[in-house]
């Protein structure tokens, strides 16, 4: 059964159709890729599965369950990290990770604090305010946090988006982990095609809000006979401003 | 409703108490300033004896009693607000946390800011000016309570306006409750009202609080009808906001203005 299951989503802004007859399913256990250029409604459709976004048509089924009438039960094994919602600055780290846990009605807090915490090196900080961390530093905490209630299916909406590559390789390198060690399905959005390259088992390319391509990065590459994803992407981009 | 969810939302809140003076002002300061400019000039008009009646009594009541309600307000409108400042929102919002559970929090720190307000203020007027908080004896829960739904609703709404236009509206989440105050009978009876603005007074559950305060005052009695119309108002109002807010944040989600919320 696969984990997400997106069958003709519509969304309409107005005159605006942001999505468009979008179909797709996301395998359990791999990491999937979520592309397309600005505009393209990547942050939209993620924001549809978070029921966050009403969608105008359609069917979003996660762990075969719809979100109307399961949200609790599914958003309590799903998790959320983005470089663009941060955690409270005037809490200390630890706190804001109790807050979330409890919110996630984690059992043994103390312990599954201290167990990503050494998972994603942060104990050094813990009790530090969080407006102190440096970039990378905020980067693990949020995903120190989008991992406490040990989610089955993980949205990263760009997450190494304004970091510098060494610290980005070592968030990819984190999200490997993750996926090897926790076994956790990951939908990824990133405009960083060398990234996805590198840790997609699948992409999806949505252009205009609909479905334009869907397979493992290598199938892609071959199939628009390009030298890697960033080429295809680009492809894609120039093709969609021209229409 | 899950008691681990409205807990984490109240921990927080305590969390970030701890270390903010804005917070801390917000509760200890700026109230006690209010009763102390409003305590002294009550002492001065007590001493030109110019009225039959406490002026002391009268003023002090309504400052706590006003003060009471402006927490009640604040505690719901501020605390959605510091999220949205701090892009936690959606955070919250991707966890299972339900609606109902976020408005019970916030009510519950509606009722701890409205219990410390009452305290610290009760303590200070009876040490500076022996003013009795007891007085008012059963009828201190009711009023209490009515004011603490009350500025529950008032926090709601504009809650709800803020999720509905963003941070534009903002400025309702400080100054709504003002609006509210002169209709409100907060210093002065209804009776001192142009009658037509009297039946726009008589729609707000509040003046039958300071309305009755001053009744408890004079008379030692409070008139029944005070507390019922004071309950039934009251009740109307939290129903239909508590409707607004829904409606609300489901039109936000609707245009996708959750994200942009700020």
């Amino acid at each position: 059964m696969p984990i997400i299951e997106v069958k003709n989503l519509v969304k309409e802004f107005g005159k605006v159709r942001a999505v468009n007859d979008l179909s797709f399913s996301i395998e359990e256990g791999k990491i999937t890729g979520l592309l397309g250029p600005n505009g393209a409604g990547k942050t939209t459709t993620i924001q549809m599965i978070l029921d966050l976004i009403t969608p105008t048509s359609g069917d979003i089924l996660v762990f075969g369950e719809d979100m109307k009438h399961h949200r609790e039960e599914i958003l309590s094994k799903v998790n959320f990290s983005s470089p663009y919602v941060a955690l409270p600055n005037s809490l200390k780290v630890i706190e804001n990770l109790y807050t979330f846990a409890r919110l996630y009605g984690v059992k043994n807090i103390r312990e599954k604090v201290e167990e990503l915490a050494d998972f994603f090196e942060i104990r050094a900080f813990l009790t530090k305010m969080t407006s102190s961390l440096s970039t990378g530093q905020l980067t693990r905490l949020n995903l120190t946090k989008a991992l406490l209630n040990d989610p089955k299916l993980l949205l990263l909406d760009e997450p190494t988006a304004s970091l510098d590559p060494d610290i980005a390789d070592r968030t990819r390198q984190m999200f490997l982990k993750i996926q090897r060690e926790k076994g956790i399905s990951i939908l990824y959005t990133s405009h960083n095609m060398a990234e996805v390259e590198e840790i997609c088992d699948r992409v999806i390319f949505i252009q205009h809000g609909k479905l334009k391509d869907d397979g493992t990065p290598e199938d892609i590459i071959m199939k628009y006979g390009r030298k890697d994803l960033n080429e295809v992407f680009l492809h894609i981009a120039r093709e969609s401003t021209k229409l | 409703m899950k008691i681990h969810r409205i807990n984490a939302l109240l921990m927080r809140h305590i969390y970030l108490f701890q270390r903010s003076l804005p917070r801390i002002m917000d509760i200890l300061f700026w109230p006690v300033l209010e009763l102390l400019v409003w305590g002294f000039l009550s002492v001065y008009l007590e001493k030109l004896n110019i009225t039959s009646v406490s002026v002391l009594t009268f003023l002090l009541g309504a400052i706590i009693f006003w003060d009471i309600l402006n927490q009640s307000q604040k505690a719901v409108s501020i605390s959605f607000l510091e999220d949205v400042w701090e892009k936690n929102f959606l955070n919250i919002f991707v966890s299972p946390l339900k609606l109902s559970e976020f408005l019970s929090a916030a009510a519950l720190l509606a009722l701890i800011r409205i219990l410390l307000v009452a305290v610290i203020l009760g303590v200070l007027a009876g040490l500076f000016y022996h003013f009795n908080i007891f007085q008012f004896g059963f009828y201190l829960i009711p009023f209490m309570a009515n004011l603490l739904i009350f500025g529950f609703s008032l926090g709601i709404f504009t809650t709800a306006i803020i999720l509905r236009f963003g941070t534009a509206a903002q400025i309702l989440a400080f100054g709504f409750i003002v609006l509210i105050q002169p209709f409100s009978a907060v210093f002065y009876p209804v009776s001192s009202l142009p009658q037509y603005i009297q039946y726009v007074s008589y729609l707000i559950p509040s003046t039958y609080v300071f309305e009755g305060m001053r009744a408890v005052t004079s008379s030692g009695v409070l008139p029944v009808w005070h507390l019922v119309l004071a309950f039934a108002t009251n009740i109307f109002y939290l129903l239909l906001v508590v409707w607004f807010f829904y409606r609300m944040f489901s039109s936000v989600k609707v245009r996708g203005r959750l994200m942009k919320l700020d």
